[in-house]
């Protein structure tokens, strides 16, 4: 019989690697689709980490690569069409892309688990909610029907759906926006988890409904001491909650900082685009800035910086060459800790 | 529930009566005296005629005639056909091996088409999905007959597997080859609309978490997949039961199998009113019935769909 941990009101804070090492490292992920245009180059190379109790925003507008890069951690991804040539993901040190498929399943759902954006479509209209979180229990510790019924009720107490013992039985459409989305948290939180992926898991519900979710999602990540890998393009989630971002365009990280830094200081003219089309107050009756132009098509990037055909900061080098991610400093040399940005022209865009 | 479950029974009421008055008026039109039919090529005598007439009703005029039929049948009475056997007796010899034809090609149907679609659903574009594509498109363009005979000829004459035609109508065994036939049309059907389905539901968001969920591919196709792909599946074999119990003509026909086709066929060739209104009063009967069953079924399988 297995043992389970008791899930008391206060779960133990989660130990640290010996080594202090980062939970999650993506190194230099590239994703591809074959597909019968030509091949898609979905992610280009993509670095970043995530330690325990950390939370690390990645920011991009759709087909980024930013929900792409999360599949590709949670090994979802649809092979083939996609293609994983070259990188690393490591989950506390093991690259997960070489391990075998049943070793990683193993991983999903029990170490790494995932909250995805629409929760109507993404839980099984035909079962119950209880069936469907119960599963987890059933599947990864081997519980009776019984006692993953009475788990399902305490995770749904747990992430605050009311009456949860009489709802357990009910279908994913009985239950609104919001509750819905809660299930969805409660699933990837049923087996206390290292790390969640969070898939824009906002975007379907309203204002109000979304600060409740979220905060739920911060509560729940403090609590238990979980790294958290917030994927998302809205600029006001991320600031409340996140520790670091990512911004990433066409497949790459563009600029990483610190959250407050990037919002005071943005190093590459992408996320000051970004910033600057957030509404403001202050500038009503002014129109509207947007960035121009469109997101480059996958199958062509362009050559050189991907962004360079829709910045205004553009020069002949930019079409040429590619540039790397550059470790960003203050103007005297002191290096600014955990930011970097992928601009020849960084200093202009920080300092000017 | 209960409520939808009576107003459905009220339905059948009209149903009921609508069809069995139809089927009863266009027996009656058809050309040709059944009377004078059963003298055969001797002269009739009109005095037994009219004795006849009398006997069967045949005098009264054909409301009356009607309103016999469903007063006789309430008692359980169906009336007798013209041999003098009584409707029942003939209808009680029949059913069963129709019952039995038809649910042996309902099992081949459900088994063979299903795991085909599944199957197909799943390797989408591989080899096998493709032959069996070409495969189900051979076998819906190729009418029954043209099965039925090509099975008895190549089977049961030139290689001797099966007997020609079937000599005990209760054996199983000699039935098997005629519900391969029989159900060889569904079965196409059944594993075209399996594979679909499938291929839908592959794609669905919800097969994505169950995968995320670390669940075993086993249990993601077993339960997640499965669960969703058969509901229509199963509202196509519902309404297809009663089909197999009422199309089975020409199968049973080629086989020479005694069962409601067979009886029904001879029935109406010989103008036999009360038989022929007889088995199609049952078949529309076990058509309501089934299509009632198939409806609830549907609301068990699927959590959406309320009745109230």
């Amino acid at each position: 019989m297995t043992t389970i941990e008791k899930t008391g009101a206060e779960p133990s804070a989660r130990v640290e690697d010996a080594d202090g090492g980062p939970l999650l490292e993506v190194r230099d992920l590239h994703v591809e689709f074959h597909t019968r245009d030509g091949v898609a180059k979905a992610v280009n190379g993509v670095n970043y980490s995530v330690s325990a109790g950390e939370t690390l925003a990645v920011l991009g507008e759709s087909g980024s690569g930013k929900s792409v890069t999360a599949q590709a951690i949670m090994g979802i991804l649809d092979m083939p069409p996609g293609k994983i040539p070259q990188g690393e993901i490591l989950f506390r040190g093991e690259d997960m892309l070489t391990m075998a498929p049943e070793e990683r399943r193993k991983i999903r759902g029990r170490r790494i688990a995932m909250i995805f954006q629409d929760a109507l479509s993404a839980l099984n209209p035909v079962l119950s909610v209880g069936y469907q979180l119960g599963e987890m229990f059933r599947v990864h510790q081997g519980l009776s029907k019984k006692d993953a019924k009475a788990k399902a009720i305490e995770l749904m107490e747990r992430v605050r759906i009311p009456a949860a013992k009489e709802r357990v039985g009910d279908y994913p459409h009985q239950f609104s926006g919001g509750m819905r989305q809660r299930i969805m948290i409660a699933m990837a939180l049923a087996l206390e988890p290292d790390l969640i992926i969070a898939d824009e898991p906002t975007t379907a519900l309203d204002v109000t409904v979304q600060a409740q979710v979220m905060d739920l999602l911060a509560e729940l990540q403090r609590e238990y001491n979980m790294g958290l890998i917030l994927i998302t393009h809205d600029l006001g989630v991320v600031a409340d909650v996140a520790d670091k971002i990512a911004v990433m365009y066409a497949g790459r990280i563009v600029e990483t900082a610190p959250v407050h830094e990037l919002y005071k200081r943005p190093a590459h003219p992408y996320t000051k685009g970004l910033l600057d089309s957030i509404p403001r107050l202050d500038h009503k009756g002014q129109e509207l800035y947007a960035i121009k132009g469109l997101p480059p098509n996958l199958l062509k990037i362009p050559t050189g910086c991907a962004f360079n055909p829709r910045c205004p900061k553009a020069q002949d080098i930019c079409t040429t060459e590619v540039p790397a991610l550059a470790a960003v400093a203050e103007q005297d040399g002191t290096e600014l800790p955990g930011r970097g940005s992928a601009c020849h022209f960084w200093k202009e865009t920080i300092h000017g | 529930m209960g409520r939808y479950v009576a107003r459905r029974l009220l339905q059948m009421i009209p149903v009921f009566i609508g069809t069995t008055l139809l089927i009863f008026l266009m027996v009656y039109s058809l050309p040709g005296d059944p009377v004078k039919a059963l003298f055969g090529q001797r002269a009739s005598d009109p005095a037994t005629v009219e004795r006849l007439r009398h006997q069967f009703g045949l005098d009264k005029p054909l409301l009356t005639q009607y309103w016999d039929y469903i007063t006789g049948l309430f008692r359980g009475d169906f009336g007798q056909s013209f041999t003098g056997r009584p409707v029942a007796d003939l209808m009680a010899d029949a059913f069963p091996v129709t019952i039995r034809l038809a649910l042996l090609a309902f099992g081949i149907e459900i088994v063979i088409g299903v795991t085909l679609g599944v199957v197909t659903g799943l390797m989408r574009g591989k080899f096998l999905d493709r032959f069996v594509l070409v495969f189900t498109l051979i076998v819906t363009s190729i009418p029954v007959f043209v099965i039925g005979f090509v099975t008895v000829f190549l089977f049961g004459l030139k290689w001797k597997v099966i007997t020609p035609t079937v000599q005990d109508s209760m054996d199983i065994a000699q039935l098997f080859a005629p519900a391969m036939v029989l159900g060889a049309l569904s079965l196409a059907y059944v594993s075209r609309l399996t594979r679909t389905t499938v291929v839908e539901n592959l794609r669905a968001d919800y097969m994505r978490t169950a995968l995320a969920k670390g669940l075993p591919r086993r249990r993601i196709i077993g339960v997640h997949l499965m669960r969703n792909s058969l509901i229509p599946v199963v509202t196509f074999l519902g309404t297809d039961l009663g089909t197999l119990m009422g199309g089975a003509i020409v199968t049973e026909g080629i086989f020479n199998i005694q069962g409601v086709g067979n009886t029904l066929f001879r029935a109406i060739q010989t103008s036999e009113g009360p038989t022929v209104v007889g088995i199609v009063t049952v078949l529309v009967l076990v058509y309501l019935v089934s299509s009632l069953v198939v409806d609830l079924l549907y609301a068990v399988l699927d959590p959406r769909i309320r009745y109230a």
